[in-house]
């Protein structure tokens, strides 16, 4: 699983080796990156509703290795933009935050995943104690949203893969609605969607 | 292993009992699956490594023009496989994989509108019409990266003055080519075609609006624009429309793609102008493909001699 989560970046690697990153690498990169922190967040989002519907409890061992890969991607979109495409132009890249709404979308999105990746860790969820812990890591559901804004806000006019990706982020925030309204309704967690989810899949 | 029986729960609702029994395989199948379409990936590009639309035919060209810059010129590979052409894909690379089989040729070009000897030319016609000339200009895109392509054709004022526009005549609009049939991906793209363009008429009577049939010596490939094209160095890259069909001459300021598309973005006259941000991206400096540092960007992409074009006008409400 770990090596399957490194195939993007051996995958990009093997293509800078072959100069065959594009006629333009740097935005080649910033685009891949990005694509594979937004797919690796989906994932990580995907884990609880996929231990629920398929019964697979122990699919949770691979919650936080997916998610320190979105950070990970996440982290090489990130270093992308300051290090290659701005080359460290602080003063630069403070006004695109300041100005560019996207990129404010994204930097926030990125900003929120570091106490998530800081605390990642057994230790950590024992000094927060679990109910914090779990409180604190529903900021990805805050990510995800920012990455998909993100996204959408910075493609000209083809919006199909910001909107599947929008899609994918709603679906899995709502089955999560859909969770906490049947476990509201007193059914054993697992039971699966409660006919509300249509609902809730449209707020 | 038993399946809890309980009455509220609709049939639909429960994970099917297959899926049940057989989830780790399940799991193991998505796994492998995954894995197997991303090395199959891999392995395709190992194989093939980029496919290339380059049937290019050689032109005769007669000279060299004093508005070619000396600049070093973009690589043909990068000119011909990073296109902005929406018809064959949003993507860069899409056009030099999906315009292989655009059928360029019998082609012609319809004059019309406002002039007194209105016509369709065929290309063959329109490359008579003057000696074509290299000329080297800088082309700055709006997404903030530029090339420096050595263009073939002539003037495009040498065609306007051919068909005598008439003095009500004060813009001129510009129609690519499009159909379904030869351009599936463009019901992708999020715009609206045919792409349409459109210039003053002083604009398209400047020398340096270039009449455009081929580069780096041979014919326009596909994907950047075959056969015939318009190219203004001194405005963004959307603005020098692609696989023109038609030109009309007309009194009122004519529809443009982008415009229509998002205003606030895209302007009519939309010269390359560092001081005028895109409400998403600075326009202050740009990369010239094949270099690591972004260079800033000159007024008018450097083309100074057209700023008397705009006299007196505020660019930064004329973006």
């Amino acid at each position: 699983m770990f090596a399957l989560c490194l195939v993007p970046l051996g995958q990009l690697a093997w293509r800078a080796l072959h100069r065959h990153l594009t006629a333009n690498p740097i935005e080649y990169i910033t685009h891949q990156t990005g694509d594979w922190t937004l797919i690796f967040i989906v994932i990580t989002l995907a884990v609880t509703p996929a231990r629920k519907l398929l019964r697979l409890p122990e699919l949770i061992r691979f919650r936080r290795m997916l998610g320190l890969f979105a950070f990970f991607y996440g982290l090489l979109h990130f270093s992308t933009w300051i290090g290659l495409d701005k080359f460290f132009d602080w003063a630069d890249m403070l006004a695109d935050v300041r100005k560019r709404t996207f990129i404010t979308a994204g930097f926030t999105g990125f900003v929120l995943l570091l106490p998530l990746a800081l605390t990642s860790t057994a230790g950590w969820i024992r000094r927060l104690g679990g109910k914090r812990w779990l409180a604190l890591h529903r900021l990805i559901y805050v990510t995800a949203i920012a990455g998909v804004v993100h996204y959408y806000w910075l493609v000209k006019s083809d919006h199909r893969k910001p909107l599947f990706y929008g899609a994918l982020v709603a679906l899995l925030l709502a089955l999560r609605v859909g969770f906490w309204l049947a476990a509201r309704r007193g059914k054993p967690m697992g039971t699966a969607l409660e006919p509300k989810l249509t609902t809730a899949e449209t707020a | 292993m038993l399946m809890k029986k309980a009455s509220e729960i609709h049939s639909s609702e429960v994970t099917p009992k297959w899926l049940y029994l057989n989830r780790r395989k399940f799991l193991a199948g998505v796994l492998g699956v995954t894995s197997g379409a991303l090395a199959g990936q891999i392995l395709r590009e190992l194989a093939w490594p980029s496919q290339k639309a380059l049937a290019q035919t050689k032109l005769n060209v007669a000279g060299k023009s004093p508005f070619s810059t000396t600049e070093e010129v973009t690589s043909f590979e990068d000119v011909t496989h990073y296109n902005n052409f929406y018809e064959f894909g949003t993507g860069k690379e899409d056009p030099a994989k999906n315009a292989t089989h655009f059928r360029t040729s019998p082609w012609s070009v319809k004059v019309s509108g406002l002039v007194d000897k209105p016509r369709t030319f065929t290309v063959e016609e329109l490359q008579q019409l003057a000696p074509l000339e290299e000329r080297i200009y800088r082309h700055r895109c709006v997404e903030a990266w530029s090339i420096v392509v050595p263009w073939v054709g002539y003037s495009f004022n040498v065609l306007l003055k051919e068909v005598s526009p008439q003095p009500k005549a004060k813009f001129v609009a510009f129609e690519s080519y499009y159909s379904m049939g030869q351009m599936p991906m463009a019901s992708y793209a999020g715009i609206a075609f045919p792409y349409v363009e459109g210039l003053r008429l002083d604009e398209a009577m400047h020398p340096l609006a270039l009449l455009c049939f081929g580069m780096y010596g041979g014919t326009l490939p596909n994907q950047d624009g075959a056969p015939v094209r318009m190219v203004l160095p001194w405005k963004y890259g959307f603005k020098s429309i692609k696989s023109l069909v038609k030109i009309k001459l007309v009194e009122k300021k004519p529809d443009t793609t982008w415009n229509l598309s998002n205003s606030n973005e895209y302007g009519f006259y939309s010269n390359v102008n560092p001081q005028v941000d895109h409400p998403r991206w600075s326009q202050a400096k740009e990369r010239r493909l094949g270099e690591f540092f972004r260079r800033p960007t000159l007024m008018f992409n450097g083309y100074d001699q057209v700023a008397s074009l705009y006299a007196g006008m505020d660019l930064r409400k004329n973006y």
